[in-house]
């Protein structure tokens, strides 16, 4: 019996100051120039939270508009304010004040240290937040004086935590020695940790369930936690489950660059249609490291620094329903070590390949959903419109393939694709945007099948100059819940002890 | 005889492109020797 996807949840958090000063491009600007142009227009390109709100990407990204939507819009969209909402049908677009106290709540050894002025004025902005339970609430901890702030960042090797350009936190180290549990490694874990928690409290809430139903959460993030013994030691999943409330779940993390969530979907699915668990938690915070990475060339072309969110997101499998959309895993496509790395030899890999077993074309799915990158964020930085060029080669192949003519190739991105709208974050655009709304479309009866791709860059960690990825198919369900198979066991239990009662009977008649 | 034949070259491919290894297989077909090859991730 196939999984089935009962919910999803995608979420923003607005950080201006970290891209400033966690963010990989302007961090190392500030080592190689650090009197540079960039560094002194960065400040002034950033967002207010008010025009990331009005952003009509990020509005889809939380779900108050459709990709077809947004798609109506003429590019490019940062000069187009749309109606601004805090909150979607699959989450928020938190402020960068009451994320920092969402990482403070994520600390369980004291390293984040708050300005008290700053946790007095925040904490009841942040209780009061859609996502945030009383028991989040109550983890806020009270604030230190600005001197001793200012001390940790200056003179004891602390990450420091800014708002509004104003130093109001810092993030210790973990050891003296181990660059492992160094300020800036805890601080971009935290930050992780603190988006996933806020993407599984927005799943819990729109999957309508109990926290405690989730048994199995598996993390898809890019970054890694561990000590000098075990840099990659993990979990990150079981660590935010706690947060997050989780009380019955354990997990495990998935690595695999961005790639990486759409293995954990893959292995979500599998775990619950083993029957292992009923009921997993896909979920991923985001990476600062990416905030501003493309900054220099928005920047130059007079363009607001765009990448100033985090995104996170979380999908909930649960075991089929005989209502919500199957993770069908007879069709799993995968670039494995000798598929080759050509572009036709990559989308063969990954699409034609998976469907031609099992006796389908590409036209015989209607949605793909590959990398959904905003255009918005990667045109200007010349690596153009990532999810147009996926569209164009899955189309140019079933042309190749003899299953489409050529003319149709025109209108395949716009048919069977969509326009992006999900951040530069590594992972989080990698297929996995579409799920919440490919599953309402299922549901509504719009779309029937759908293609999740997911690629990883693996060379970027020089350990293999491979690149990675792998697809999935949800589809609309049989509504073969498996309900009948059950009523059946119980007709024949039934039975059975009709008959057994029925001997009884006799033998007591006999015995009479 | 092409153009890059006996030639020292440098590829820089794109993972949402063309690849490093499949640009690099190209240039070497062609009879250039590739003297460095990467992939960069732009995304």
């Amino acid at each position: 019996m196939n999984s089935v996807i009962k919910a999803a949840s995608y979420v923003l958090m607005h950080t201006p100051d970290m891209i400033i000063h966690n963010g990989s491009t302007p961090a190392t600007e500030r080592i190689v120039a650090p009197d540079s142009e960039f560094l002194k227009k960065l400040p002034a390109s950033i967002r207010s939270y008010d025009d990331v709100l009005a952003y009509a990407p990020n509005q889809t990204y939380i779900g108050n508009m459709t990709p077809a939507e947004l798609g109506k819009i003429e590019q490019p969209w940062y000069d187009k304010k749309i109606d601004a909402k805090r909150e979607g049908k699959f989450g928020e677009i938190m402020p960068e004040d009451e994320f920092i106290l969402l990482m403070q709540i994520c600390d369980v050894f004291d390293l984040v240290l708050l300005d008290k002025d700053f946790v007095a004025a925040t904490k009841d902005k942040f209780a009061a937040g859609p996502a945030v339970t009383p028991e989040m609430a109550a983890r806020v901890k009270e604030g230190h004086d600005a001197a001793d702030i200012a001390k940790l960042v200056e003179k004891e090797h602390s990450e420091g935590l800014y708002f509004n350009g104003k130093l109001i936190g810092a993030v210790k180290r973990a050891h003296d020695i181990d660059i492992n549990l160094s300020a800036h490694v805890i601080h971009e874990n935290l930050v992780s940790k603190a988006g996933s928690v806020l993407a599984l409290r927005h799943l819990v809430q729109n999957a309508g369930i109990d926290a405690s139903e989730i048994q199995y959460v598996i993390d898809c993030s890019e970054e890694a936690c561990g000590d000098v013994n075990q840099r990659g030691g993990g979990n990150f999943a079981k660590a935010a489950a706690e947060i997050a409330g989780l009380s019955n779940a354990t997990g495990e993390d998935v690595r695999g660059f961005c790639a990486a969530p759409a293995h954990a979907m893959i292995t979500a699915a599998a775990l619950v249609k083993s029957g292992a668990y009923d009921c997993v938690a896909v979920t991923a915070g985001g990476a600062t490291a990416k905030l501003g990475m493309n900054s220099k060339d928005h920047i130059k072309k007079g363009m607001p620094t765009l990448e100033d969110v985090l995104g996170g997101f979380a999908v909930l499998v649960v075991a089929n329903d005989g209502v919500n959309p199957e993770i069908n895993l007879n069709i799993v496509g995968r670039h494995t070590v000798g598929s080759g790395s050509s572009p036709q030899a990559v989308t063969s890999a990954l699409v034609s390949n998976a469907l031609e077993q099992n006796g389908l074309k590409i036209t015989d799915i209607d949605k793909y959903a590959a990398e959904m990158q905003n255009p918005d964020l990667t045109k200007p930085a010349g690596a153009g419109d990532v999810p147009l060029a996926n569209y164009k080669m899955i189309g140019a192949l079933a042309v190749t393939r003899g299953e489409m003519e050529k003319p149709a190739l025109a209108t395949f991105p716009a048919e069977r694709g969509m326009v992006g709208w999900a951040p530069t974050q590594g992972h989080i655009p990698s297929g996995v945007p579409y799920i919440g709304f490919c599953r309402e479309e299922i549901l509504a009866g719009k779309v029937k099948t759908a293609m999740i791709i997911g690629k990883g860059s693996l060379f970027l960690g020089r350990m293999t100059n491979l690149f990675d990825g792998v697809s999935f198919v949800i589809q609309a369900n049989s509504g073969d819940s498996g309900a009948s198979a059950v009523g059946e066991a119980e007709v024949k239990k039934l039975i059975a002890q009709a008959m057994k009662d029925f001997a009884m009977s006799l033998m007591g008649q006999e015995e009479k | 005889m092409s153009l890059i034949s006996g030639k020292k070259t440098i590829v820089i491919g794109d993972r949402d492109g063309v690849p490093g290894p499949a640009i690099e297989d190209c240039v070497k077909a062609a009879g250039a020797d590739v003297v460095y090859s990467s992939t960069e991730c732009f995304v």
